[in-house]
């Protein structure tokens, strides 16, 4: 589960995963946003096998992609969450 | 002159550097929003945590490295946030793509690829479940981000950067529930000798696996990973030790990694050969050693021209440029010249005996179960690999035709090295026979904007 430890006195923000209201924190990728509050996965594999929430954290493997409303498919891991954001896991 | 650098990790600073002192002002492009690279890679706006606190015994280098890079990217045409996704060398041109949605093509006289690398990867059974991370991507997530994978996260694998980022989470609050190395201490040992060219870092990773065990932090060697338990998340490694015993540690994240290896899809769209590194035990890009390639115009540094780490990145970088400046007619620093090549050599020693004290598990690769998930992009499987083999996959290419291996959205660069051991264990050839998974445009998807 991942835990914020570091450098957490930072303002909050909120934005939209599948239609429900997440709280996160500015400076936050969609990566650290999504599963520091307990969303667990950014997508399901097409090959029917788990759920995924990335791998490498540096933009290689592709695998914590989601979809942002109005700028389309992105890596969790490289986008900065911004307030109102709105992001469709698949 | 047009000039293009891409990357800006220590390679790439060093390199601009260098240009910029002999009055040339290139085209500086790097994918992350910032530069940095991986080791020194920074947190966004609004982290407040110094360079001692961030970087550690690194804190000095960062700090350097951080300067320079802000020095520069006004004495250049710096371009963050854009992708080369594409290299058309006959015509001498990039392709690129800019926060995810604008394009530009680049032209360049001489091009300088400062790339970087990413984690050698051994797939297991249970890889792919939510909480498992590469090693460098748990190192990532504290240093840019502030957070932990796990709150009791196991950190398995091989090299210097497994203490250290057990290390690093201990200190942040986040003890490791074990640390397992797959080499035995008797194989890093016998390397130490050649480790004495780099003293300090030598004596730094002794320190900090001292450190790991005051700290109470089990950290095992000569041990086997058999695979990462859970339902839906990562909840326990299953794991062998030299005795041959079995052991389930519970913990709530896994970081795996056994080394690096370059990301070098770039120098292959270049079109510079690549030649496999028995030592490293990667595929490499050609290149002599001031980073001159086969091809014209084409110079590389760091480590997406072959594992050598942040340190040597910097000498290679500047090295490089100093190359391009000899070779193009214009005035270069010889004495600096002299000094780097000198550096490189005794550090070229000490990345020789790193090698050697830390092999990458090929045999725990070779010998992994078919119904282990092999791509994680595709869900191949080991057996399904084998299959490809059996069915006239005679090297990885082919295999690739025949699986789909390495065809999806990571394009090979996880699983190509545990998927050349597999084949290569298959069809009875040696590892450098089954060849390498070859480049292809565009070297990471680009999505296309407002797309479904």
């Amino acid at each position: 589960m991942l835990t914020r430890l570091l450098d957490q006195d930072r303002p909050s923000l909120s934005f939209v995963v599948d239609g429900g209201a997440v709280s996160a924190k500015q400076g936050d990728t969609l990566l650290t946003a999504m599963l520091a509050a307990g969303l667990g996965h950014m997508r399901s594999s097409e090959f029917g096998d788990g759920e995924r929430a990335g791998f490498c954290w540096m933009g290689a493997c592709q695998d914590c992609w989601v979809f942002v409303e109005g700028r389309g498919t992105l890596r969790a891991c490289t986008t900065l969450v911004q307030p109102g954001m709105t992001v469709r896991r698949r | 002159m047009r000039v293009v650098v891409v990357g800006a990790g220590p390679a790439g600073v060093r390199a601009v550097e260098q240009l910029v002192r002999s009055g040339i002002e290139p085209v500086w492009i790097e994918e992350a929003p910032d530069g940095g690279g991986r080791i020194y890679q920074r947190p966004p706006a609004g982290f407040r945590r110094n360079h001692r606190a961030i970087y550690g015994a690194d804190a000095k280098r960062a700090r350097a490295l951080h300067a320079a890079l802000e020095a520069l990217k006004p004495r250049a045409d710096w371009r963050p946030d854009t992708l080369v996704w594409n290299i058309r060398p006959r015509e001498r041109l990039l392709d690129t793509q800019t926060a995810g949605r604008r394009r530009a093509t680049v032209e360049y006289d001489a091009l300088i690829l400062c790339t970087g690398a990413m984690d050698r990867i051994l797939p297991i059974p249970g890889w792919t479940l939510p909480g498992v991370t590469t090693l460098g991507g748990a190192q990532i997530a504290l240093k840019a981000q502030g957070v932990g994978i796990g709150a009791r996260p196991v950190f398995i694998g091989t090299g210097p950067l497994l203490v250290l980022a057990a290390l690093q989470y201990a200190k942040a609050g986040a003890t490791p529930a074990l640390v397992l190395d797959t080499t035995a201490f008797a194989t890093k040992a016998m390397a130490s000798a050649g480790l004495l060219w780099n003293l300090p870092t030598f004596v730094r990773g002794l320190r900090y696996t001292a450190a790991l065990r005051l700290r109470g932090v089990p950290v095992v060697e000569d041990a086997t990973p058999i695979a990462i338990e859970g339902e839906g998340r990562a909840t326990a490694l299953r794991w062998r030790d030299a005795g041959w015993r079995e052991h389930v540690t519970p913990c709530d994240a896994v970081a795996m990694g056994w080394g690096l290896k370059p990301e070098a899809q770039l120098a292959d769209l270049a079109g510079v050969p690549f030649r496999f590194d028995e030592l490293g035990h990667n595929w490499i890009p050609e290149k002599d050693g001031a980073g001159r390639t086969p091809v014209p115009g084409v110079y590389l540094a760091g480590d997406g021209a072959g594992i050598g780490g942040a340190e040597v990145a910097e000498l290679a970088g500047a090295r490089a440029a100093l190359a391009l400046l000899e070779d193009h007619g214009l005035p270069s620093d010889m004495v600096l010249r002299a000094h780097l090549d000198g550096r490189l050599r005794t550090e070229a020693r000490f990345r020789a005996a790193l090698e050697r004290a830390f092999p990458y598990p090929a045999d725990l690769a070779r010998r992994m179960d078919d119904a282990t998930l092999l791509c994680r992009c595709e869900a191949i499987t080991a057996g399904d690999l084998r299959s490809a083999a059996r069915a006239g996959g005679s090297e990885v290419n082919r295999a690739k035709a025949l699986s789909r291996i390495g065809m999806g959205r990571c394009q090979g660069r996880v699983c190509g090295p545990p998927a050349a051991e597999v084949l290569s264990e298959a069809l009875g050839l040696p590892l450098e026979q089954v060849g390498r998974l070859r480049g292809q445009p565009p070297v990471k998807p680009i999505p296309l904007p407002g797309s479904a």
